[in-house]
């Protein structure tokens, strides 16, 4: 009672010479205390529902696809390949595709990240490489895969095979591990680098022995991302490798092509029968399972090895 | 030596992204030189008409009577992309407000962990999920009940007294593409607006100003470039996507997309589902125009990258999220 009777006094003094200062009993600032409590109290309300809104589906995609996929597993469904109606011929399909763009991603893509990262600068040709990696990161993946088709298939005859869809999901991590790479090597701390020239190490040997083991678990997760990124991919490999019922017999000249798991869901789009969407929930269960793993090994057990 | 060694390698990239735009040139050429701005003024989309013969223009062959008009297809990309953002915008960014603002630390973080793992989920899991849960949950209670209640709105009201709702398409597309951008949008602009600094909160909030006024006068300010940076990355997305988008899209039906109940062919989808057509074309023109759709394609979507990174250069150049865009 005491406080705001001065505050009263306060406020008659000061208002004939600057500017009013309304005391806290004025209804109007009082009013609009209200009004503004309302206020941030209803965005808070917003927020909220907002996430909720939006993790309904997600849970419910995870919910769903993990329960249906579990009430379909079998042994059977595992072990056979695809003509018997399992999906194994699939998963070493995916395997060898994901392994083959890695092969071929991950040492182009670490080294051009290193020289990035560590030697470039601020060179023109650096900025250059840096931009066409981010535009091609935004390429839609069925325009990747219509190249593979026109470059592998078509004018180097690979046919459908899986060596066409391993180069060409391995364009498409490239961009990404480039860059992943690129940003691990860059948050190596200054005074590390700095300690190592004093000492008197090459530049070689400061890359090789320093900076790369530092920035070794970015790289890694950065590498595993995009692989996971390339198993999940249905478009790009559509018309690069094709599909086979049976086991993968090689690079090429499978007659037909290889057999992944995302094929599955294009087959059961254009002939949805009971039997393929038993095998899609499976194989959606599985491509599920391989992204979260990947992703919870490579954000939080990578994160935890990283010294820097 | 190891400067240049991992120089040249670097240079790898410049050389396949010359080499993709190159191939796509080379092979979508012929249809480049016969339909001509046809391509981009025409809706009618009818490669292989019946009793076709092979004629010769401009010393290329094609078929006659055959007809490659895009608009359609542009329109539809055009239009399932806008619902797409005007739903998912909103929603991230009271994610992002939510999380860098509302939730206690532990709860946010396990949440902005679970998004990172959404955005890493395949397309064509959600294509899925479309197929067998979305649509049919719009086609049978959804758009029923809009057609009736808001049909006063251009694009709400119902086709026809008969049928008043012909595919879940549009509205289904628009959805589908909203909830796969939206892991995107908002763990990118969560990421700018973590990043305000505490002395200017502090100031404000010692201003006496609410939590929710914090956030509109000091934190989305702050954070904007970011913020328009991650909505141009999950436009660029939703521009893109091809699987999710082909499995809820519905029959093919060319009409420009009036209404939120027809079917949509968006040109990524188009492509998915319709190169294994071109061999009832024996001049290749069939091939050729798809190739021209794949340019087209390449070429917005690249714009809209260029844009992303010019206007918040900082996006790349630091976001830590790795994503499919």
């Amino acid at each position: 009672m005491e406080r705001s009777a001065v505050e009263g006094e306060a406020d008659q003094t000061t208002s004939d010479r600057w500017v009013s200062i309304p005391s806290w009993r004025n209804r109007r600032v009082v009013s609009h205390y209200r009004r503004r409590r309302v206020e941030d109290r209803l965005v808070k309300i917003t927020a909220t529902v907002c996430l909720v809104v939006v993790l309904y589906p997600l849970a419910d995609i995870l919910y769903r696809f993990t329960y249906r996929g579990l009430l379909t597993i079998s042994l059977p469904a595992l072990t056979q390949v695809a003509g018997h109606g399992g999906l194994a011929s699939d998963i070493v399909g995916t395997m060898l595709i994901a392994g083959l763009s890695a092969v071929v991603a991950v040492p182009i893509g670490v080294l051009g990240g290193l020289y990035l990262g560590e030697f470039s600068g601020r060179s023109r040709y650096a900025e250059l490489v840096r931009f066409i990696a981010d535009v091609m990161a935004g390429i839609p993946s069925i325009v990747l895969g219509y190249v593979g088709f026109l470059l592998f298939v078509q004018y180097f005859g690979w046919n459908l095979s899986a060596l066409a869809g391993g180069l060409t999901l391995a364009i498409l991590m490239l961009p990404y591990i480039l860059r992943t790479t690129e940003l691990s090597i860059r948050k190596v701390p200054l005074p590390i680098r700095e300690a190592a020239e004093a000492l008197g190490s090459t530049k070689t040997q400061l890359v090789n022995r320093l900076t790369f083991k530092l920035a070794l678990p970015g790289i890694l997760t950065g590498i595993l991302l995009s692989v996971s990124i390339a198993m999940g991919e249905t478009a790009p490999l559509l018309w690069t490798t094709g599909y086979s019922e049976s086991y993968p017999c090689g690079l090429t000249g499978c007659s037909g092509g290889v057999g992944y798991l995302t094929r599955i869901f294009y087959d059961f789009l254009l002939n949805p029968t009971m039997e393929k969407q038993n095998l899609a929930y499976l194989s959606a269960f599985l491509l599920m399972s391989f992204a979260v793993g990947i992703n919870v090994v490579a954000r939080l057990g990578l994160r935890r090895m990283s010294k820097i | 030596m190891y400067k240049y060694f991992t120089g040249t390698i670097s240079g790898t990239i410049v050389v396949l992204m010359t080499a993709v735009v190159a191939v796509l040139f080379y092979a979508g050429y012929p249809s480049l030189v016969v339909n001509g701005i046809g391509f981009f003024t025409g809706s009618v989309w009818r490669p292989t008409p019946p009793n076709a013969r092979i004629i010769t223009i401009n010393g290329i062959e094609t078929l006659s009577g055959s007809s490659y008009g895009v608009l359609v297809f542009a329109a539809d990309t055009l239009v399932s992309s806008a619902i797409a953002l005007t739903l998912a915008v909103p929603a991230s960014l009271g994610i992002a407000i939510f999380l860098t603002q509302i939730a206690p630390r532990r709860i946010a973080a396990s949440i902005s962990f679970t998004l990172e793992l959404l955005a890493g989920i395949p397309s064509v899991i959600y294509g899925f999920w479309g197929f067998l849960i979305l649509s049919p949950f719009l086609l049978h209670v959804l758009e029923p009940f809009l057609a009736q209640h808001l049909s006063f709105i251009p694009f709400f009201a119902p086709l026809s007294t008969e049928s008043p709702i012909q595919s879940p398409g549009l509205l289904a597309a628009g959805i589908l593409l909203a909830i796969m951008v939206v892991p995107i949008i908002s763990s990118i602009s969560r990421d700018f607006m973590a990043r305000t600094p505490i002395e200017l909160r502090e100031g404000a909030k010692a201003l006496g100003l609410t939590r929710w006024e914090v956030t509109r006068s000091v934190v989305l300010p702050y954070a904007k470039t970011g913020i328009i940076g991650s909505i141009i990355l999950g436009l660029g997305r939703a521009l893109g996507e091809t699987m999710a988008v082909a499995m809820v899209s519905g029959t093919a039906v060319q009409t420009l997309p009036t209404s939120l109940y027809f079917s949509v062919n968006t040109v990524a989808s188009f492509m998915a589902l319709k190169l294994g057509e071109v061999a009832g074309d024996p001049t290749g023109m069939y091939q050729a125009a798809l190739m021209e759709l794949a340019i087209v394609l390449l070429l917005i979507t690249v714009t809209v990258n260029v844009i992303a990174r010019l206007v918040v250069k900082q996006v790349f150049a630091t976001s830590e999220t790795v994503v499919r865009v």
